[in-house]
């Protein structure tokens, strides 16, 4: 359904047109859901007619509800950059486990190095280092969580790449020595009292410019570049690539890399954003960011995906969550209906494929 | 060395431990001729290929190519200096669509100073497939299609379609046709008709004697790892069955007596 191709027949072969994107199927669902609940709001007894996304009763006289479709995309934004990571390192037919803990140490160590020194007048409370780490400018504890990031993500990769060790495997172990380490940094307490300039890029809408901002380039980095065409080509045939010349093992590190540095920023923006950071912090975000991936349309296997097909499976989970909640539909319930939603998503999308072969 | 001798090896031999998977292989082709390798299954066909194109390294022996010697040490030094193969397996990306495919790992590309982040000439690639599959008269419904909804022999015309595109300077086919039906394998014949009228020379490792016969100028027959007939079928008067009589071992070439 997606094929323009007609087979060997005799069309000359200066036909060079794109076919239909997959990322139109994913939009299409988007609407499909937002008029579900639209309906919801119109149809439910208790709803009192309400609409969704619309301004229906002149609260701001505007044409949208602006207040609901910011938290849309507010909820989503943060488990949103460490989906655009986990976009790349699933194309290359690998997984990443680790992004959950990671955000969670991250954030810990990060604002350690972002506290202030008096907190109402009186010593920060919550201190980790001495008066030498206080009010450090904010690019410090913005490099310091990067290069963690980066750490971490150059250990994922070596042991996938280079000790051939499964990427399930690989990470899973590193998920369990994220969380030990953000437990470990300050024995679990909580660290605190960051500067204004560390607040303010997690303050207001600033999650939601920094996922947009990544996910534009890494969308024009995937698509245009080098490095994307040979992540693909990794996913997709590997001995391939290989036999092509591409430097497999380097560009996995580097892709493992990339994506825990997109994990570490999320960490680095929670922490802003909550203006605390916790050993407890990002439970379950690996598994909605792979899941965003996945309802985006992206290949387990490898080798398909895209970052505009993230984006909006992060948009299709954001909308899900947000109607759920509009409909009145308790907390456990959402976990089990967007449990339930991913799997179908899967099940489409293998449906799809099987018909396109 | 005549710039005219394409490729040259002397004494060329590889052993496995103790096998001598190749033994002592003279070979010399010239400019835009066509030569089949044949044999039994084991007879160092592909042996000899590998050694050449830097997939394995050779125990002794040397390889000139254009009078030049040569000693790669990948396939991919070997297709930099203009050796390019199409292997039994099929070396593409389903994923991707022709042009990526046939650029793989030589992409055209701008704004070089971004590193592993320079941009693709997309419509630079785009043009130079469509100018390699003129020239090879290679049929593709649509090169933007991802190569996983081509058939095998579309897929075989894409893999051969690169050698077109980077002019190489000496093509090797690994049995292209093995996996193929009859319109495909005519396709893929008319391929390498049009390479010889191109001037372009070929090696082709095949089984299939008629194929053999209509397409090649000479045909080297190698047994237990040595050559052990040189014939040229354009000149001589030689059948299918003295070929087979050749790669069975019922029938040696005096000169290669000492394969017998």
């Amino acid at each position: 359904m997606t094929d323009t191709s007609h087979g060997t027949g005799g069309l000359a072969f200066d036909t060079t047109k794109r076919s239909w994107p997959n990322e139109m199927n994913i939009l299409l669902a988007l609407i499909i859901i937002v008029v579900i609940f639209e309906i919801l709001g119109q149809v439910l007894p208790y709803m009192d007619n309400q609409s969704f996304l619309f301004d229906t009763r002149g609260r701001f006289d505007t044409i949208f509800n602006e207040a609901r479709l910011q938290i849309i995309i507010l909820q989503v934004a943060i488990i949103g950059i460490i989906a655009l990571g986990v976009t790349q390192v699933i194309i290359t037919a690998g997984i990443d486990l680790s992004s959950g803990p990671l955000v969670a140490a991250t954030a810990m160590i990060a604002m350690s190095f972002a506290q202030t020194e008096l907190v109402n007048g009186n010593p920060n409370p919550k201190a980790i280092f001495g008066a030498w780490a206080m009010d450090l400018p904010v690019i410090v504890p913005v490099i310091i969580g990067l290069m963690f990031g980066a750490m971490i993500g150059a250990i994922n990769g070596t042991f996938v790449a280079y000790f051939r060790i499964p990427p399930f495997i690989a990470t899973l172990g590193m998920f369990l020595i994220c969380r030990g380490i953000a437990l470990w940094w300050s024995a679990g307490r909580p660290v605190s009292f960051p500067t204004e300039s560390y607040k303010f890029l997690g303050s207001g809408m600033m999650p939601v410019f920094w996922f947009l901002s990544l996910a534009a380039i890494f969308h024009i980095i995937l698509r245009y570049t080098v490095y994307g065409k040979h992540t693909y080509a990794i996913g997709s045939n590997e001995e391939a690539a290989r036999m092509s010349g591409i430097n497999v093992r380097k560009h996995k590190v580097m892709v493992y890399m990339i994506a825990s540095m997109l994990a570490a920023f999320a960490g680095i923006v929670l922490s802003a954003k909550a203006s605390t950071a916790q050993a407890g912090m990002g439970e379950f975000y690996e598994l909605f960011a792979i899941a965003m991936a996945v309802i985006g349309g992206i290949s387990l296997t490898g080798g398909r995906g895209s970052i505009i097909g993230t984006v909006l499976g992060a948009m299709v989970l954001g909308v899900i969550r947000s109607g759920f909640t509009f409909v009145k539909l308790d907390g456990s319930y959402q976990l089990m209906a967007m449990g339930g939603i991913i799997i179908a998503a899967v099940i489409l999308d293998q449906y799809r494929q099987r018909n396109r072969a | 060395m005549s710039e005219e001798i394409v490729l040259k090896t002397e004494d060329l031999t590889k052993h496995y431990g103790g096998v001598h998977a190749l033994e002592g292989a003279n070979f010399e082709m010239k400019k835009g001729e066509h030569v089949a390798i044949m044999g039994d299954n084991g007879a160092g066909k592909s042996t000899f290929v590998r050694q050449i194109t830097g997939v394995e390294q050779r125990t002794r022996g040397k390889v000139w190519l254009y009078g030049e010697e040569v000693s790669f040490i990948g396939p991919l030094e070997a297709r930099e200096a203009g050796i390019e193969t199409v292997f039994q397996t099929l070396a593409l990306a389903d994923d991707l669509d022709v042009p990526d495919n046939l650029f793989l790992g030589r992409e055209i590309t701008k704004w070089d100073w971004l590193g592993p982040f320079r941009f693709l000439d997309y419509k630079a690639m785009r043009q130079a497939t469509l100018e390699g599959l003129e020239k090879t008269a290679v049929k593709i419904p649509n090169i933007r299609n991802t190569i996983r909804n081509m058939s095998g022999g579309q897929r075989q015309c894409v893999a051969i379609a690169r050698t077109a595109t980077f002019h190489s300077r000496l093509t090797i086919m690994d049995e292209p046709t093995a996996a193929l039906g009859v319109q495909e394998t005519a396709q893929v014949e008319n391929i390498i008709r049009t390479l010889k009228e191109a001037g372009e020379p070929l090696i082709l490792i095949s089984h299939n004697m008629r194929q053999v016969m209509d397409l090649v100028d000479r045909i080297i027959v190698f047994r237990r790892g040595r050559i052990c007939a040189n014939l040229d079928i354009k000149s001589e008067d030689i059948s299918g069955e003295d070929v087979v009589g050749y790669i069975t071992g019922a029938k040696t070439q005096p000169e290669y007596s000492d394969a017998a």
